[in-house]
């Protein structure tokens, strides 16, 4: 990797947004957030190609478009076969002398849903292929560009338009698929999770994704006000409880070799300080069946599952 | 013709001649996954890669939605693109051939016609390209080796012409043309890469307020593939109506350019009449089919019966006024479908063409064959079979069936 | 406001026209942030985790500016100000 990039808070809030003003996002939004931090870590010339979703439709409503970069959106599956597609155009018309740019970085965005389900096949295909692409999750847990229907990454307990609280049925009973993990199994060079609240944290490691040669997962976690029927407030504060309570922990696995990140190190070092998940939970209307008491167990049995993937995560980053 | 090149003959399969028309047509991206009767297309090209005869990027993708929307992505970018697929493959890329149309990419696409499950069946049909006619892509339908050889070199112009941007399918006969072996004339390399020349690109406005080559290019943003509101989705929509009606004269123009070329003209690229001009029945296909009929037409007139063929090359856009005034004088018309909709009274082709003729100065009979569905042979004998029917229309002046089919065991 | 163009007067496939600075979002708060400049610090968080990107550093000015024709009254910035420099107002 090239010597790390330094700045200054200064020098990202000068940096000229990419992603801008005047999209249709909710108030609140988290993946508005995010995609502004990882606009801000570009670093020459970019393309961006992304999934049907929220972040898609909002920003590109016509005749308004809030991408200040080449952009692309063609279907729900096809954020990582767009960029493989892109990638080889570059390839080849670069060979044949018809591209001026030395390097074009390439970022595939999706949201959950066209990541963990629809969007899955592409992107293994295109790791496996090994096209040099940056692929960036922005996770809100459920497809809420739709109307907050349930994906592979909404998490174990939480109340959807397709999983609801009901009498007999108290939310979505799956666990999260563990998305992060699977992109590592393909043997890829980088894999790495962040939030928004640890906006430094993030651009790094965009900006590690965007230098490695050959693909790159990011898994960004992102609140969704609307769909978690939370304080829009509190989207970033969610991100930051998410990763104390190791709901959702920062990492990242260089060639497969995985360590924790700084906020999440901090907890490792001091278990004592890690916050029970209900300090997360509570606060988000998804999750408010969980508090009654019929639902007692199913509270503990999330307390328990998030301990156990926190203490496998651990394991694996003390291996390497 | 004088100024026809010299051409070399290859014995090549359908397929075969499709990969070596690709390779000599300076295509930057392949993206494709294998099924058959396609295989043969992306297995020989495969080699040309492996053997640095070509500078293409050769994307083996796993699935064949990706394989399109990695086209699409690539022609966006300003990339010259072809796949291949049949059956299951094309039926799979449904959702994405619609994409394609709308974002006016010239990607271009052979179709080894082949049968839809369920049942299984890898033999040839036309239901697989007849099920997306609606999609927006052109369509072309050839005879034999040699005119896939042809209208794939032909396609790239046609997709990438200014006045048309849309993607082009080439259709032909899974097995009875992927797999068979025939002569075909080919040109040098150095013609194939004059005649489809360097892609060229419109400019478009974008939201920076430029005019640029429409691309993506850092150096020039824009964005593609927007959400467009009732508001404006409609607009969009006619855009690629026009587009497909200036498709009809630049095949023509395309196939006459080639013709000075090659000394090979498809009647005048939109239809390939035979024995029209005086002909009182006729039949109407597409495809290699096409070949047997002459055969047959051919041994009607040694007797005397004034029976004609009508082929047509291009189905998408539908050359209404060509097909109408070809047919004009003809009493009665039989359709062939290689394809059928189910429910619909009849196939895709016989329905088109009726509607054609229900504004004809004089309206002929036409009724509808099927047959050929999972493969099945036709014989000589049975198309004979179908002149035959249509003398007795004309004798009795009456349609005892409007829609049969041919070889089902009943 | 602009009629809308016809087929033939918009670009292909779709390409956007404008902006989306030209769609001016202020109007959809209910609370509207104000801020206190004596207790800023000047850290610059709530420049970054804006969703809008509706606050911005004016470094010839060395301040801070909110832009109210953009901002949606989500209250991030509030909520997230180290100083608790910023407040929601109901408009």
């Amino acid at each position: 990797m090239t010597e790390e990039w330094k700045f200054t808070t200064k020098d990202i809030a000068e940096k000229p947004d990419l992603f801008l003003s005047g999209h249709r996002a909710c108030a609140g939004c988290g993946p508005a957030t995010v995609l502004r931090l990882i606009m801000k870590a570009t670093r020459g010339p970019t393309i961006v190609t992304e999934a049907t979703g929220c972040m898609e439709v909002v920003s590109s409503i016509y005749p308004y478009t809030s991408w200040g970069v080449p952009w692309l959106h063609t279907a729900f599956e096809t954020a990582a076969a767009n960029a493989s597609g892109i990638e080889a155009a570059l390839k080849i018309m670069k060979k044949k002398g018809r591209v001026k740019q030395e390097h074009t970085d390439i970022i595939a965005l999706a949201g959950d849903g066209g990541t963990y389900d629809i969007g899955l096949q592409a992107l293994s295909g295109a790791v496996e292929r090994g096209h040099d692409f940056l692929f960036v999750l922005y996770d809100n847990e459920a497809y809420m560009n739709t109307g907050i229907q349930r994906s592979g990454g909404t998490p174990k307990g939480a109340a959807t338009t397709t999983t609801p609280a009901g009498s007999v049925v108290p939310g979505k009973l799956e666990h999260k698929k563990p998305i992060a993990e699977i992109m590592i199994a393909h043997e890829m060079p980088y894999v790495a999770t962040a939030a928004p609240y640890y906006w430094r944290d993030l651009l790094m490691k965009v900006r590690k994704g965007l230098e490695v040669e050959g693909p790159a997962f990011l898994h960004v976690f992102a609140p969704c006000p609307r769909g978690w029927r939370s304080d829009p407030a509190k989207s970033i504060e969610y991100s930051k409880l998410a990763v104390e309570t190791c709901v959702f922990p920062l990492w990242e696995s260089v060639n497969g070799q995985c360590q924790l990140s700084v906020p999440s190190k901090l907890v490792a070092l001091a278990p004592q300080k890690k916050k029970p998940v209900t300090d997360y939970l509570q606060g988000q209307g998804r999750f408010r069946h969980l508090f009654t008491p019929q639902n007692k167990k199913l509270l503990e049995e999330i307390q328990s599952l998030t301990d156990e993937r926190w203490q496998r995560l651990l394991k694996k980053c003390q291996a390497s | 013709m004088k100024n026809v090149v010299k051409q070399e003959i290859m014995a090549l399969s359908g397929d075969e001649a499709v990969a070596y028309a690709v390779k000599q047509s300076d295509v930057d991206v392949v993206a494709a996954y294998p099924i058959t009767p396609q295989t043969i297309i992306v297995e020989k090209f495969s080699e040309y890669v492996a053997n640095g005869q070509v500078q293409t990027e050769f994307v083996c993708t796993e699935s064949e939605h990706s394989a399109l929307a990695a086209c699409l992505a690539a022609s966006a970018t300003g990339a010259r693109t072809f796949t291949a697929s049949a059956s299951a493959g094309l039926a799979l890329m449904h959702e994405m051939l619609f994409v394609t149309s709308g974002c006016r990419a010239p990607v271009v696409m052979a179709i080894a016609n082949r049968a839809l499950s369920a049942p299984l069946n890898i033999h040839g049909d036309q239901s697989d390209s007849m099920a997306q006619r609606d999609s927006g892509w052109i369509q072309l339908y050839v005879e034999n080796a040699q005119e896939v050889y042809d209208s794939i070199i032909q396609a790239f112009r046609i997709a990438e012409d200014l006045n048309v941007l849309l993607p082009v399918i080439v259709g032909l006969d899974g097995f009875t043309l992927s797999h068979t072996l025939e002569n075909v004339k080919v040109l040098s390399d150095d013609v194939v890469n004059g005649f489809v020349g360097m892609r060229q690109l419109p400019n478009v406005v974008t939201h920076e307020g430029k005019s640029v080559p429409f691309k993506l290019d850092p150096e020039n943003p824009m964005t593609m593939g927007p959400i467009a509101l009732p508001n404006y989705y409609f607009e969009f929509k006619r855009q690629q109506d026009e587009a497909m009606k200036n498709a009809l004269a630049v095949i023509q123009q395309v196939n006459s350019e080639y013709a000075e070329l090659s000394g090979r003209s498809y009647g005048n690229g939109l239809l390939d009449a035979y024995c029209l001009d005086d002909a009182e029945i006729a039949v109407v296909c597409l495809g290699s089919t096409a070949g047997t009929l002459k055969t047959v037409v051919d041994e009607l007139r040694k007797e005397g019966v004034k029976a004609g063929l009508l082929r047509i090359r291009t189905f998408r856009p539908l050359p209404v006024e060509e097909i109408r005034s070809a047919l004009e004088n003809v009493k009665a018309v039989a359709v062939m479908d290689k394809s059928l909709s189910f429910g619909g009274n009849g196939g895709a082709v016989f329905h088109e063409i009726r509607h054609v003729l229900y504004d004809a100065k004089v309206q002929p009979y036409v009724v509808n064959y099927i047959y050929g569905l999972g493969g099945r042979d036709t014989s000589p004998r049975e198309m004979r079979g179908i002149f035959e029917d249509l003398q007795r229309i004309l004798q009795t002046q009456r349609v005892e069936k409007s829609i049969q089919y041919v070889g089902l065991r009943e | 406001m602009n009629r809308e163009k016809s087929w033939k007067e918009i670009a292909l496939a779709g390409v956007c026209s404008k902006s989306s600075t030209g769609f001016l979002t202020g109007d959809w708060k209910t609370y509207t942030p104000v801020r206190d400049p004596a207790k800023c610090t000047r850290c610059l968080l709530c420049v970054l985790f804006c969703p809008d990107g509706a606050i911005r550093w004016r470094p010839e000015k060395a301040d801070i500016e909110f832009d109210y024709s953009f901002c949606k009254g989500c209250g991030i910035c509030a909520n997230e100000c180290p100083t608790k420099a910023i407040t929601m107002k109901l408009l």
